[in-house]
């Protein structure tokens, strides 16, 4: 069959790295803003924040086409700019206001859009994994050529869950890309101290499942690595589990020290050498396809669109009390 | 009007849904080639294929999470649960996945999937295999939670079940599953939420659900032959409740005995007795009268079995002592 949508490798063509860059610093930006706003009150609870991990959100989100599905867990802002979800309903839902995404009843860690398929931020660590099946598994059913991309942090494949949903995916051959997000650290726990093998996409071994490993601050490899799991789930309807290794330079969530605790300064600024934008930067550079002054354009242009994020959030209204008991059941039958 | 048993009555309101809305399929363990654990499904895979009746591996919250992100992009999954026993497995995707997805996502994902299989105890299985939940899963915002006392009632609500848009815990029973009653053969559904007045009387109340109706009913007929006239309501949907029925049987009864399989503690009972206190305060000729497993983990022993479950002479002595007879 002959798909009318643009193939996998047209996508990748079309996606110039003056736009994987733009991609990536809308993210930094914008969790820097969001950290601010955190002090000052204007977000609450949970907030876990993305910074360091960019390549990987731009990096796959940008091997997608737009029917594609995206599923992922709590640390899900930067998911959310990369698959272009608005950084004005993404900042409004941080701010509990009802022209988030969510319509602020989600928050920070359950930013939702049907409109680009992005099926949500989970908040069980796990939890998600068997839903991404299930959406591979829809697929399959209605015999359509799409693929569902589902993020998590590395702590994930101690999970049963995983175990469970990845055995299926393998078994029915659902096109399902589970791609471990390897920040090194689960809360304050390292891999080491928390799975019996350190090279963990070999887990998939135990389910059959295509598997990899690649460098997560350079977002070529990301895109390598991402497309021919997408290509092996949409021609092959084949699972693939990739390992992404990467680092969050940021605390836990905001109520975590950076360092100091479970990993030393000296380990962070190691990391922070790789920074993925930089490299990214340091990269176009060299190729000659960015100068001093189209960066500080970019930046500059990002910053005021942050802002405008900001002051649209800070004006829209939160739900009226009515909606209390909104959307605890939809009011249908089929 | 064809007799039909409870498991048939269950089966053909899964056929029919499945022929009537192609997005219907029927997914958990042994629903396919062994024909259903308790044979509900029984020539299903036949019929409509390795596509819509997918047998599983042994993973209970593997397979209704799959359920859930099926349900997230448009299909409308049957989950069957061996027993909810093993539903305890799958606890988070049925509170923290289905029940929860549409109002943290602002509206935008609903969940249409019925979460289904046997409940409460049948004999001697002892402690893991004999326990009634519904008051665990009624107590979650979000859920809907229906359990039927007859082929009829599980026929017309599984149907319901099926084509609400909302996620619905569905309780049958392994000892429900033989017995037989009137299923008409030309289609009909019966709405959730809604109670049925299963006999009428103006002694006394018994208020119900799934295969305790059976006792409840049991307990009328004993009771008729003293010339004691019973109001027997069948809740059927335990979430949302209809407190309407209850409200007016006891009002005309003056008296009421909550009969459930479960545990005392916290119980679906309890709720119908609050709803009882405010309610029917002025109605009330004497206290609420509660009846139910007894407070320990099933045991196996045969004696101690009967002993621990609600039964027909515990329910007929809860009603004559609201009676004030005994």
């Amino acid at each position: 069959m002959v798909s009318k949508k643009k193939s996998d490798a047209e996508t990748k063509s079309s996606a110039n790295d003056a736009e994987l860059l733009h991609s990536m610093l809308l993210q930094r930006r914008f969790e820097e803003r969001v950290a601010e706003a955190y002090a000052l009150g204007k977000i609450g609870g949970f907030c876990h924040l993305y910074i360091g991990q960019e390549a990987v959100s731009t990096g796959t989100l940008s091997m997608l086409r737009a029917d594609d599905y995206i599923i992922t867990t709590y640390r899900d802002h930067g998911q959310a700019l990369a698959r272009g979800i608005s950084s004005r309903s993404v900042m409004a839902e941080l701010f509990g206001r009802q022209d988030g995404c969510s319509r602020g009843k989600g928050g920070s860690m359950h930013l939702f859009d049907q409109n680009t398929n992005f099926l949500g931020g989970h908040g069980i660590v796990g939890g998600h994994v068997p839903l991404a099946t299930g959406v591979g598994f829809a697929i399959k059913y209605r015999g359509g050529d799409q693929v569902i991309v589902c993020f998590m942090g590395e702590s994930v494949v101690n999970t049963g869950a995983f175990h469970e949903a990845l055995n299926m995916a393998a078994l029915w051959k659902l096109p399902c890309v589970f791609i471990i997000e390897n920040n090194r650290y689960g809360m304050g726990t390292s891999l080491e101290r928390a799975s019996a093998i350190h090279d963990i996409y070999e887990r998939g071994a135990a389910y059959n499942m295509a598997r990899q490993q690649c460098d997560g601050q350079d977002i070529f490899a990301v895109r390598q690595a991402v497309g021919e799991a997408v290509e092996r789930a949409r021609k092959e309807q084949q699972p693939t589990l990739l390992e992404v290794r990467t680092y969050r330079f940021m605390g836990h969530s905001m109520s975590d020290a950076v360092s100091g605790t479970y990993r030393t300064k000296a380990e962070l600024e190691e990391y922070m050498k790789r920074d993925p934008i930089s490299l990214l930067r340091a990269k176009m550079e060299k190729d000659g396809t960015l100068n001093e002054e189209q960066l500080q354009k970019m930046d500059a242009d990002i910053k005021a669109v942050v802002q405008d994020a900001w002051d649209f959030a800070d004006a829209s209204p939160e739900l009226p009390l009515e909606a209390l008991y909104e959307d605890v059941y939809v009011d249908t039958t089929t | 009007m064809p007799v039909v048993t409870y498991r048939d009555a269950l089966g053909a309101a899964i056929r029919e849904e499945m022929q009537r809305d192609d997005r219907v399929f029927l997914m958990g363990e042994e629903v396919g080639v062994y024909n259903g654990a308790y044979k509900v499904s029984k020539g299903f895979l036949q019929e409509f294929g390795e596509m819509r009746v997918v047998d599983t591996p042994i993973t209970e919250l593997g397979f209704a999470g799959v359920g859930v992100g099926a349900a997230m992009v448009g299909l409308r999954p049957v989950i069957e649960f061996m027993t909810w026993n093993f539903a305890l497995l799958a606890l988070d995707q049925v509170v923290n996945a289905a029940a929860k997805m549409l109002y943290m996502s602002g509206g935008q994902y609903k969940i249409p999937i019925v979460f289904r299989g046997p409940n409460g105890a049948a004999l001697q299985l002892s402690a893991q295999h004999s326990q009634a939940w519904e008051s665990w899963l009624a107590h979650i915002p979000g859920l809907k939670v229906v359990a039927p006392g007859t082929p009829y009632d599980a026929k017309g609500l599984l149907k319901s079940a099926i084509r609400d848009d909302n996620p619905v815990c569905f309780l049958e029973g392994e000892m429900l599953y033989n017995t037989k009653g009137d299923v008409p053969d030309e289609e009909y559904i019966i709405p959730l939420g809604k109670a049925d007045l299963k006999r009428e009387g103006d002694a006394c109340s018994i208020i119900t659900h799934g295969k305790m109706v059976l006792v409840a009913m049991q307990a009328a007929d004993q009771l008729a032959k003293d010339g004691i006239a019973i109001d027997v309501v069948d809740l059927r949907t335990i979430r949302p409740m209809d407190v309407e029925a209850i409200t007016t049987s006891v009002r005309k009864t003056n008296r009421a005995v909550v009969l459930e399989e479960g545990w005392e503690v916290c119980g679906v009972g309890a709720q119908v007795v609050d709803h009882i206190q405010r309610e029917c305060f002025d109605s009330l000729d004497a206290p609420v009268i509660r009846v139910h497993q007894a407070d320990v983990p099933m045991p196996y022993t045969k004696s101690l079995e009967k002993a621990a479950k609600p039964d027909l002479p515990k329910t007929i002595a809860a009603v004559r002592k609201v009676m004030y007879l005994d």
